[in-house]
Order: C-alpha cells, then sequence, then structure tokens
C-alpha cells in the first residue's frame, strides 16, 4: 500500500531527527560493508584457487612413469618402465565407463623453421582427445583428428605465439614449416588460458610422432579425463585402480611411487574444496555474527527511539491515532532506515572491493575478490525482515500503551 | 451530549487499589461551557481523561453523543475521540519537530482528509487563534500563550462536539491565561461545548457552570454570574 501522506510523515520524522536516524543507519550500514567485505575477499580467494586448477580439465588423470626403485618378481631395482600403445589401449578397453577422454602424450623438442625465422619449441604428441583435456582453445582452422592419426599426416597444430614468433602478423595456417628437417602443414592455431608456455607448444597426432621418431610404440604419457558424473571419492578410487592395474601389467611393486605414478586432480579438488569449504563455513558463521550484531544493534536503537517517541505516540492517539497507524509508521520508518543503509554499505562494500580488485593478487591470492547476486539479495531480505522485527515489537509495545500513560511519559 | 451515571474508578497501588472517583453523576448538554473545580488528588484529571476516552471506568454508566462508551478497543477509541473530542493539554502537548501548522493539520490527516484541504482548513483555524503569521514556526520558537492557541486551533480543526481542556491556563501568566479563556469562550459562544479543568477560582469564575469535586464525589454543581449574565 502506497499512501503519501504516510510517507511524508516518515521523511519528516527522519530529516527532523538526523542523528538517531544516522546512528540506526549506521549500524547497519556497517554490518553489511563488513559482511560484503568479508564474503569478496573469501570470494576471491576462492578464484585465485579455481584460476590456478583452471589451466587444465578438473577431472584430469596423469600416468607418468620413471625407474622402479624396488625390486619385484626378480626383476631388479633402476629398470626403466616404458609405457606402450598396448598400455593405452589397455586403458581404454578395460575402464571405457569410466572414462571422458584420453589421449596418450610424447615429448619431444623440435626446431623449427620458416624462411628465415626459426626457434626451439616444446612438441607433444597426442591424441585428438588431448583438446579437451588440456582446454585447448583453437583460434584458426581445426585440431588434431582421427583421420590424421590413421594417415600419421604430417600435420601440426601450433600455439598462438609461435605464430606470432614466426609469422608475424602475416597467416600462418594452411602454410608448411619446416620441424627437424621435414615439412609439416599447420591446419591448426590454439590458445589456451594457461600461462604463455602453454601457447609456445607445437602438437601433431602421436602416431605421427611415433613413426618418424624412432618408429616405435612408445609413449611418454597417458592423460584420462574421467567420466564427470564420478563424484571426487569415486574418481579418487577410479585413479587408484588405474595405478594398480598398471603396476601389475607392467610388473612393478604396488608399493613402488618412483616406477610409475598417478596425478589425479580429483585429490587436489578434494583438498581444495574441503579448503574451501571450512573457509566458507567460518565466513557464514562470521558472516551472519556481523548480521546479527547490526540488527541487534538497530534493535536496540528502535527500542530507544521509540521509548523517546512514547509522549509522541501518546499526543497522535488522542488526536485521533489508530494503533495500526502508529506501528505501521514506525515499521516503515525502520524498514527504510535499515534497507537505505544497508545498500549504501553494500554499495561502498562492492565499491571498495572493486578498488582492490586484482591487486592483492600476487601477495594474497586474493583476485578480483566479488558478491555474488545471490548473497547481495540474500542480505536485502534479511535487511528487510530485520528492520520489520527491529521496528515492530518496540512500536507493537508503544502502541499498547494507553495513550494517558503515554502523555505522561517525558 | 455527555452523560454520566453512578461513575467510579480505581487505580491499583501495590496490593491496594485507590479509590479515585466514587459515583460521580454528570450530565452537561450541547453548548454548555463547564469547568471542574477541584484540588490535586480531588479525582478531576481522572474525570477528564474517562471523559476524553484516554483511559476506561471501572463502573457506572458513559454516554458520549447518546452512545454507550463501553469496552472499547484502541481503534474504536481513536476514532470516536478523532470524531468527537479535541483535547488541550496544560502542557500543549505540541510535536516538537513539527511546524505550528502542521500540528494544527495532524488530526485531519488522522480523519483521513486530503493533504491540500488539511493545510487549507488548519490555516483557517490558525488565523482564528491569531496565528496565521507563525504557521511556519516550529513550538520552540513560540511563546507559552502561543503554543496554547496552538493546541486550541488543532482541538477545533476536526470540528468535534466537546473540546476538552485540562489545565489549559496552568502554564501561563495572568495576562495570556484571560486571552486563552477568551478564545474557549468565543468558540463556546460559537456553540461549541467546552468542558474545562482547573484549580484557579479566577478561570472557572469565566465559565457558565462550576462543578466542585472533592475527594471523588461532586460537593457542588452551580451556574456562574457570567450564565445568568448571558442568559
Amino acid at each position: 500500500m502506497f499512501d503519501l501522506d504516510r510517507w511524508r510523515e516518515i521523511f519528516q520524522s527522519i530529516s527532523k531527527n538526523k542523528l538517531r536516524s544516522v546512528m540506526s543507519g549506521f549500524t547497519v550500514a556497517f554490518a553489511i560493508l563488513l559482511f560484503t567485505l568479508l564474503f569478496g575477499v573469501v570470494n576471491g580467494l576462492s578464484n585465485t584457487f579455481k584460476e590456478a586448477f583452471a589451466d587444465d580439465a578438473m577431472n584430469s588423470i596423469f600416468v607418468r612413469v620413471w625407474k622402479t626403485s624396488k625390486p619385484y618378481k626378480g626383476l631388479q631395482t633402476g629398470r626403466r618402465i616404458q609405457l606402450k600403445n598396448k598400455d593405452y589401449d589397455f586403458v581404454k578397453e578395460n575402464y571405457e565407463s569410466k572414462i571422458e577422454h584420453l589421449t596418450a602424450r610424447i615429448y619431444r623438442n623440435v626446431n623449427i623453421s620458416y624462411k628465415n625465422k626459426q626457434d626451439n619449441y616444446n612438441l607433444r604428441a597426442v591424441h585428438p582427445d588431448h583438446q579437451f583435456l588440456e582446454k585447448t582453445i583453437v583460434d584458426e582452422g581445426r585440431y588434431l583428428n582421427d583421420r590424421d592419426l590413421k594417415e600419421r599426416a604430417k600435420v601440426i597444430v601450433i600455439g598462438r605465439l609461435i605464430k606470432e614468433d614466426i609469422f608475424g602478423e602475416k597467416p600462418a595456417l594452411g602454410k608448411r614449416v619446416n620441424m627437424n628437417g621435414i615439412s609439416y602443414k599447420i591446419i591448426g592455431i590454439f590458445s589456451d588460458d594457461g600461462n604463455d608456455n602453454e601457447e609456445r607448444i607445437v602438437y601433431m597426432p602421436v602416431t605421427t610422432a611415433q613413426m618418424l621418431y624412432g618408429n616405435n610404440d612408445y609413449i611418454s604419457q597417458i592423460n584420462v579425463g574421467y567420466n564427470p558424473k564420478l563424484n571426487l571419492d569415486q574418481a579418487i578410487a577410479f585413479g587408484n585402480k588405474i595405478e594398480r592395474d598398471l603396476k601389475k601389467k607392467l610388473d612393478i611393486h604396488p608399493d613402488d611411487q618412483s616406477a610409475l605414478r598417478v596425478r589425479n586432480m580429483a585429490e587436489a579438488n578434494k583438498g581444495v574444496g574441503q579448503f574451501m569449504g571450512i573457509l566458507y563455513v567460518l565466513v557464514i558463521i562470521i558472516g551472519s555474527g556481523t548480521l546479527i550484531a547490526g540488527i541487534i544493534g538497530i534493535s536496540n536503537i528502535m527500542i530507544f527511539v521509540i521509548k523517546e517517541r512514547t509522549k509522541e505516540f501518546g499526543i497522535r492517539k488522542a488526536l485521533g491515532a489508530q494503533p495500526s497507524s502508529i506501528i505501521g509508521m514506525v515499521v516503515q520508518e525502520s524498514v527504510l532506515i535499515t534497507t537505505l543503509a544497508g545498500y549504501l554499505g553494500l554499495s561502498f562494500g562492492t565499491y571498495l572491493l572493486s578498488l582492490i580488485g586484482n591487486s592483492l593478487e600476487e601477495d594474497y591470492f586474493i583476485k578480483d575478490p566479488s558478491v555474488s547476486s545471490g548473497i547481495v539479495i540474500g542480505a536485502t531480505i534479511t535487511l528487510i525482515l530485520a528492520g520489520l522485527i527491529a521496528g515492530y515489537l518496540p512500536a507493537k509495545r508503544a502502541a499498547r500503551i494507553k495513550p494517558i500513560v503515554a502523555l505522561r511519559a517525558d | 451530549m455527555i452523560e454520566i451515571k453512578n461513575l467510579h474508578k480505581s487505580y491499583p497501588i501495590g496490593k491496594d487499589s485507590l479509590h479515585v472517583l466514587k459515583g460521580i453523576d454528570l450530565h452537561i448538554r450541547e453548548g454548555e461551557f463547564v469547568s471542574i473545580m477541584g484540588s490535586s488528588g480531588s479525582g478531576k484529571s481522572t474525570l477528564l481523561n474517562i471523559v476524553g476516552l484516554l483511559d476506561e471506568h471501572d463502573e457506572g454508566d458513559y454516554y458520549l453523543n447518546g452512545q454507550l462508551i463501553k469496552n472499547l478497543n484502541e481503534k474504536k477509541a481513536a476514532i470516536l475521540r478523532n470524531k468527537f473530542l479535541g483535547f488541550v493539554f496544560q502542557s500543549f502537548n505540541l510535536i516538537s519537530y513539527k511546524t505550528a501548522l502542521e500540528n494544527v493539520a495532524l488530526p485531519l490527516y488522522y480523519k483521513g482528509v486530503s493533504r491540500r484541504e488539511r493545510l487549507k482548513t488548519a490555516m483557517e483555524y490558525l488565523d482564528k487563534v491569531g496565528l496565521k503569521d507563525w504557521a511556519n514556526h516550529l513550538p520552540s520558537e513560540l511563546s507559552g500563550g502561543q503554543k496554547q492557541r496552538v493546541a486550541i486551533a488543532r482541538a477545533l480543526v476536526t470540528k468535534p462536539k466537546v473540546v476538552l481542556a485540562d489545565e489549559p491556563t496552568g502554564a501561563l501568566d495572568s495576562t495570556t491565561t484571560d486571552s486563552v479563556m477568551d478564545l474557549l469562550k468565543d468558540i463556546n459562544d460559537e456553540g461549541m461545548t467546552v468542558f474545562v479543568i482547573t484549580h484557579e477560582e479566577e478561570v472557572a469564575a469565566q465559565t457558565k457552570r462550576v462543578v466542585r469535586l472533592k475527594d471523588g464525589v461532586i460537593i457542588s454543581d452551580e451556574l456562574t454570574k457570567k450564565a445568568t449574565q448571558s442568559a
């Protein structure tokens, strides 16, 4: 119900009693300001952690091999383990339902030359699924496909910065470059959210690399993207199972940490998730504590204000004010002050957070601190409710006082 | 206009109760100018509060404008006060942050009158009490007599049936007392029922009927010279 006269009464009451209005507003504004800053800073921390893992898909499991550190089944320590295509196929066939993406990797260093420019880069020979596991963004052309692998095509996909190094502003797509004496066609140019090194990488079909570099079926690493439907615990169990099965297949002692290593992002995620979870619980406790302190503050002030105005209410009642009109006036005034003050606190808080921006990222791991709209809406609703309660309870009591008693009050 | 039969009122004080009004019978007709005299503790203020619906009686009947007043809730009492009664208090009871004009207009706000109409009517009544030029002053900028005239204008603005004045001159010096009483007399001359409470003989002498109260009972009820003069 919009009652212009009621609002006029309220604005007059607020503007003629500035100190008391500012006092009650300040409590709320300050509580909301602290609340906003607290949530913003924690969100900033959370952003930094998310960023740290954003480079690669969150559901990755990496399998790497090195030398054995324990004798097993009569085999000696120090035996060099080598992953091969059949190990890749083993993973692919055995865990099909749990795998979303799968790729092998072979690492090489290559020298790329084109006309009079040349430089050294890291090469990764991979399967097409690698694109999803590394979150590679294809800017031009296309990524490797199954046909490239089947045909052992001499094609490469190069990083954005290689293109800049070698071609500058000129088009690179479709050009042929000389890589360690062999001519390759550039079929795609990509970018990556990770660091600059990620954009100085050359991708080529794993089969092409195996044919040209040693003519064997060796691979350096297997990357698995597990099915995102697995929860973290299931994903961790899955990683452990791959490790056990591969160790058994490759005759590695089950406790040998050196010969075969499985790095599972799920484990890191779980750690970060737990850490952030605890942090959020803490923030919610502290944040709601701050809000409650603000609410108690405004309730106290409203009780005082209403006591101070008891006589005024008595006069109003003698002149014909109904109790509901007194309660309505006080509640509306209280809601108005809390909402306005809360909005001010919120705006100032978000403004401060935007000032902080990314400046604390280096030293304090706080990136882009901000509050989500859900939290803003929640805090606003809390405020309006707080204003309602803080105004209603004492106002109801004041409205119940007999006018004769109220008039006597000073 | 006001008819009271065998009215009793007690206030609880600790475990005991103080019997303030011990069976009052009083009949005030429309257009009368009545004063209630009595020393403090005689029950005169209690009587006015009951008549003014600011307090409830324990026993007896009270008819206001022919309507039996019984078991009123706050809302009904507020509506009746707004409709039938105008109050003038000893301590003026103006709202300190509102101007004279806004104070006078306030009862009309509770009556549901539009703002424009409210301010126009309030200005007429301020003019009537001779304070048109002070309309936009706050109560703190007015003298005692001026404040009481604003309060009288506020009491009249809803055109009530009865104006109830509780020691209207209690806080004023003798000259301003006279001007306030003259004002009340003028109002009465226009036909309004005026009901004054006082402990000052001079004030009572300017009304037309004096009811004397002592220890919660009426000890005398007689017309004054003024009444016989004007009659």
